[in-house]
């Protein structure tokens, strides 16, 4: 259920050296108490108004962040609650798991601009500002939706919508029976509804893992895969991908035109794009997946460069290496298990780029692939990306409400209470759904039961 | 001619059933209260079906009643048959729906109104409402009366400008060949009022002695008569209750539907008015459930001392020789005689969001209306409006506060807020399903919810409500003493246990922990708890609810206590939205053009979202804090 404790980070999201995450309201010391293991042992419950307090944020006993807490009590705060602030290391990743641990125990995560809301209405923002607090709730909220919607996959908005269709249309029934008790009958209903909602929690937890690793979303780093033909590019694709996405063969010009895919590396989603081998060619078509993947490089956040380290430099290298100039990229070498003939170090000189010696075959190096592109990420983070974090929270907020919800309706049926407590329950799963894929609760049940349902007299 | 005929106070235009509570409702507040009705012989007349109550409708019969009203009352006294309907689902569903006696109900309810203090009744038409800059003047009859007041409150149900339809016959009547009020819309326009037209329907009535039983099934009534109204002595109402009659149609009667649509009004184009969803014609029926191969009708008896049975679940405007022949495919109807045809009535309405939650038109101060009229539809819906328009315009009278209902405290508070807020495309009917917080807004405890608003209005007596408080502070107490007593895991426990089918206690528990168990409650327990004094069933039943669904009650006070939040903030009358410039355009439109009372009630506006409120709030807050420094000056 929705407490009206909210949680926020009140940092810019990015790799500054400090991050602050800021959590107000009258549950806000019942939800450092669970996560937060001090020096001294003393929850923060019983610490004094305005003190600062080192320890560490943990989640089932793991140390997720070396912090310092300070600990403020109502009425003198920003807000006028209870609040809490956490400042941890700075970086997204860190920031965003403990804003997750935090709304894990018990906190909501805030509306946008609703912390500015809260201290304006508390008076702790000057009068003069109250324009400027209006101008940003709106942008913000008019952000938040948008984002949410265009960064939701389409197919997963597609099984969003499916999955709605089907609550609505069980609370519709069950409304219509209890409007209409002589017309529609309940009778073995709640066994029937109650194998429903195993499945509906079932495909809601599925989606909440995915989420968990960034692949309900849409974004990632546009990742551009570079290399002449027959290095290894795909091969690197579906190691990376775990799964065969691309037709690998031993001939060189396979690859005719982008091949994407969202892979996971560790919290970096990344949007990796396959191209066409670049070389000098005569075929047409080939020709024009070799122009492409010039265009698709051009456009990256980042570049994944493979070259043979069995092949020396050719033209068609230095071509590549100055598409890559000036951008953020990472060379790798391949097939290290045959016999090298570039050496690692002395092309690091060259191009000023980290290489890594990889096997694509032997599955070798791809730990320090990961290591040097999150590297990279923190470094490059734009304020998309972190908007994009922060969306991400906020989908997953509703998606483990709804699942929330979903299961207190099995436990209503479980514990044999009759059929008008599911609908309770039912609607708040629809509606966080619904703020999922941006859509408001409108008249949608009397709508859905007067057009699904025979009625009455 | 027009001339000055008397003063009043209140004037009550329409004797329906909206009508009757208002005009009551003012009279007994001791404004002096006329009501208009075009005929004497029809006030509360039940047009349509013969029964009060049913599913969420007796959930208003009881708040109604609760507020000192009278449908209640006047339902215990003539009805043939009482059921408690989804008995086997939870409490908050849980709804009374009557059988009348059709000309009783009527006759009682005028033997009432006709012995009410300071109400005067009066046969006429009203045709104009008198005003000056936006203030209620009087009204004027057809014959050219003028009668001043304070206050009048439009109750004209589907009268006005009434068309009644069957195939191609088509009367400008009301209901039962009734004459319509065809000019007072003329009067209600020229004051800027917009109109709407509805539409609904109604089956025929046929001859008892036409009807085959033997074919149908038998609908009792319960064993056991629950009253309507908390006044009413249950004792007092156990009698002899007559049977209404189940049977079905076939794939022949839809047969002669479908050939037959292109003589239906509503298909071929005739009917304008937007009809009801939720109360579908049988030819809507079969149009739209087409997979159905059949459609349940009962048949319910008119009164004690008629033949006339109505045909539930018929409702048609198909010509009459259609309507013969369907009827006559259905089992048990094969010879069956129609009294009066089924027909679909037209009628004017407006759109409510010309309203305040009180009922009182914006833009025109003393002009209060109800029920139909408002785009509703139903007597119960009806009278509830009737009861809160009539409270507040004699509180208009007596210069006293308004009396507006929330959504937390009732479902007339549901019913008027989605009137007055939310648009309305057809015949608004009320479902336990609009109420957001249904589980606390139950038809069992409406007196607990209600009585002290309606003795605070003066509608309740002083014994009536000192009753209530009574029950309130028993089932606090009873519960507060099932919470403490413990239970041990002995023999005498288990026996008790086992003989309901529970399993047997590992560890001590309270006896209310006991009660929260499904197949358990308070009555099963009594021999574990000698200490336990009689308390009367509806206590009981209360105490029984409490313990039960506890966890699921805190979690809806939890939302309703966030809701109050909201509701509480109030919007000044003339605030201005083009003040607000961070407000999105098509939030202020709507906001302008509605004008809500309230934070909250501005929220439930379609085209407003949660940043536009968060705008408002905080707008508020600054021209607050503004004039605070200001003061300080």
């Amino acid at each position: 259920m929705k407490t009206d404790t909210i949680a926020a980070v009140a940092t810019a999201l990015s790799n500054a050296g400090i991050g602050i995450i800021r959590i107000s309201g009258s549950e806000a010391f019942s939800v450092i108490d669970r996560i937060f293991f001090g020096k001294k042992g003393k929850p923060l419950s019983l610490a004094e108004s305005h003190t600062v307090h080192y320890g560490w944020i943990k989640e089932n006993g793991t140390i997720i962040d070396e912090v310092m807490v300070l600990v403020l009590r109502a009425p003198h705060t920003y807000t006028k609650e209870d609040t809490i602030e956490i400042d941890c290391h700075g970086g997204v990743l860190v920031v965003k798991k403990i804003l997750d641990v935090v709304l894990k125990n018990g906190a909501r995560l805030a509306e946008p601009g609703e912390f500015t809301k809260l201290a304006f209405l508390s008076g702790r923002i000057d009068l003069t500002q109250a324009e400027a607090v209006m101008d940003l709730i709106q942008s913000e909220n008019e952000f938040a939706r948008k984002a949410s919607v265009a960064q939701l996959k389409g197919s997963i908005s597609q099984k969003v919508r499916n999955l709605r269709k089907q609550i609505i249309y069980e609370i519709a029934f069950i409304e219509s029976a209890l409007d209409d008790p002589e017309h529609i009958s309940l009778d073995g209903y709640s066994i029937r509804l109650y194998q429903m909602t195993e499945d509906w929690i079932r495909e809601l937890e599925h989606w909440l893992d995915s989420s968990k690793n960034g692949k309900i979303l849409k974004e990632g780093m546009k990742t551009v895969i570079l290399g002449k033909p027959n290095v290894g590019k795909s091969s690197l694709l579906n190691l990376l991908a775990g799964e065969e996405c691309a037709i690998v063969t031993e001939i060189a010009g396979t690859t005719r035109d982008a091949l994407t895919e969202q892979i996971q590396l560790g919290e970096i989603s990344l949007n990796l794009i396959d191209t066409a081998g670049i070389r000098d060619t005569s075929d047409r078509v080939e020709q024009i997946g070799v122009e492409k993947a010039k265009q698709y490089a051009k456009e990256a956040d980042f570049i994944l460069y493979v070259a043979d380290s069995s092949i020396p430099f050719d033209q068609n290298d230095e071509e590549i290496l100055t598409l890559i100039q000036g951008k953020p990229a990472i060379v790798l070498l391949n097939k290290t298990d045959l016999q090298p003939v570039l050496e690692k170090e002395e092309l690091e000189k060259r191009i000023n780029k980290r290489v890594i010696s990889f096997s694509a075959k032997q599955g070798i190096g791809t730990e320090e692939l990961q290591k040097e592109i999150e590297q990279l990420f923190l470094q490059n983070s734009s304020p998309q990306d972190c908007s994009v974090i922060l969306t991400n929270i906020r989908q997953k907020e509703a998606l483990s409400q709804a699942l929330e919800s979903m299961k207190l309706v099995k436990q209503s049926i479980e514990d044999g209470m009759t059929e008008d407590f599911y609908t309770i329950d039912l609607m708040n799963s629809y509606e966080q759904l619904g703020f999922l894929i941006g859509e408001s609760l409108e008249d949608d049940l009397v709508n859905e039961v007067f057009s699904k349902f025979c009625m009455g007299k | 001619m027009a001339y000055v005929k008397e003063e009043y106070d209140v004037a009550v235009v329409g004797a329906g059933h909206a009508g009757c509570e208002a005009a009551l409702a003012c009279a007994r507040l001791g404004c002096r209260t006329i009501l208009f009705t075009i005929s004497i012989d029809s006030i509360a007349m039940m047009p349509c079906n013969p029964n009060i109550g049913g599913s969420s409708k007796g959930h208003l019969v009881r708040e109604v009643d609760a507020l000192g009203g009278e449908m209640g009352k006047n339902i215990d006294k003539t009805f043939i048959q009482s059921k408690m309907l989804n008995e086997s689902k939870g409490p908050a569903v849980h709804s009374l729906r009557a059988q009348a006696d059709k000309q009783e109900y009527s006759r009682q309810m005028r033997i009432t109104l006709e012995n009410t203090d300071y109400l005067t009744i009066r046969q006429a038409e009203i045709t104009e409402l008198l005003t000056e800059e936006k203030k209620i003047l009087g009204c004027k009859t057809d014959s050219g009366a003028v009668y001043s007041c304070q206050a009048v409150i439009l109750c004209t149900g589907t009268y006005l400008k009434a068309r009644c339809i069957y195939g191609e016959v088509s009367h400008y009547t009301g209901p039962n060949g009734l004459q319509a009020a065809n000019y007072l819309t003329d009067s209600l326009k020229k004051l800027g009022i917009e109109m709407y037209r509805f539409k609904t329907g109604t089956p025929a009535r046929v001859d008892k002695r036409s009807i085959d039983f033997s074919k149908m099934e038998e609908q009792k009534g319960d064993e056991r008569v629950i009253p309507f109204s908390f006044s009413t002595d249950p004792e007092s109402i156990q009698k002899e209750q007559i049977s209404c009659w189940l049977t079905y149609t076939n794939e022949k009667t839809h047969q002669i539907i479908r050939d037959n649509l292109d003589r239906s009004p509503l298909f071929s184009g005739a009917i304008e008015g937007t009809g009801p969803r939720y109360c579908p014609s049988i030819e809507d029926k079969v149009v739209k459930f087409a997979d159905k191969n059949r459609h349940h009708v009962f048949i319910e008896p008119e009164g004690l001392y008629t033949n006339e049975m109505y045909l539930g679940g018929l409702s048609s405007s198909l010509p009459e020789d259609v309507q013969y022949a369907m009827y006559r495919t259905v089992a048990g109807l094969e010879n069956v005689q129609i009294v009066r045809n089924a027909y679909a009535i037209e009628y004017d309405c407006i759109d409510a969001r010309q309203l305040k939650p009180t009922l009182e038109f914006k833009e025109i101060s003393g002009l209060f209306s109800c029920g139909q009229f408002n785009g509703s539809s139903g007597y119960e819906e009806a009278a509830a409006q009737g009861m809160i328009a009539g409270i507040n315009a004699a509180h208009k009278v007596l210069k006293k506060e308004p009396l507006i209902l929330d959504r937390s405290q009732a479902y007339i508070g549901v019913l008027i807020d989605d009137l007055v807020t939310k648009e309305n495309r057809e015949p608004y009917r009320m479902m336990t399903s609009r109420a957001e917080y249904r589980l606390l807004l139950r038809q069992d405890n409406a007196d607990l919810r209600l009585s002290e608003i309606g003795y605070q209005v003066g509608l309740v007596s002083e014994e009536a409500y000192q009753k209530v408080c009574q029950k309130k502070k028993e089932i606090e107490a009873e519960v507060h003493r099932l919470e403490q007593i413990q239970v041990g895991a002995g023999s005498r426990v288990k026996a008790v246990l086992e003989a309901h089918k529970s399993t047997p206690l590992k560890t001590a528990a309270s006896l209310a922990d006991l009660i929260r168990r499904p197949e358990l409650s308070y009555e099963k327990l009594e021999e574990l708890d000698p200490e336990r004094v009689p308390l009367p069933a509806d206590t009981i039943e209360q105490i029984n609810i409490h313990i039960k669904y506890d966890g699921y009650i805190k979690r809806q006070m939890k939302q309703v206590e966030q809701f109050k939040k909201l509701e509480k903030k109030r919007i000044e009358e003339n605030f201005d939205y083009d003040a607000v410039e961070s407000l999105r355009n098509e939030a202020r439109q709507k906001l302008k053009l509605y004008r809500p009372v309230s934070i909250g009630q501005a929220s439930r506006i379609a085209g407003v979202t949660p940043a536009d409120i968060s705008v408002l709030l905080i707008y508020m807050e600054q021209i607050r804090r503004k004039k605070e420094i200001e003061n300080l000056d």
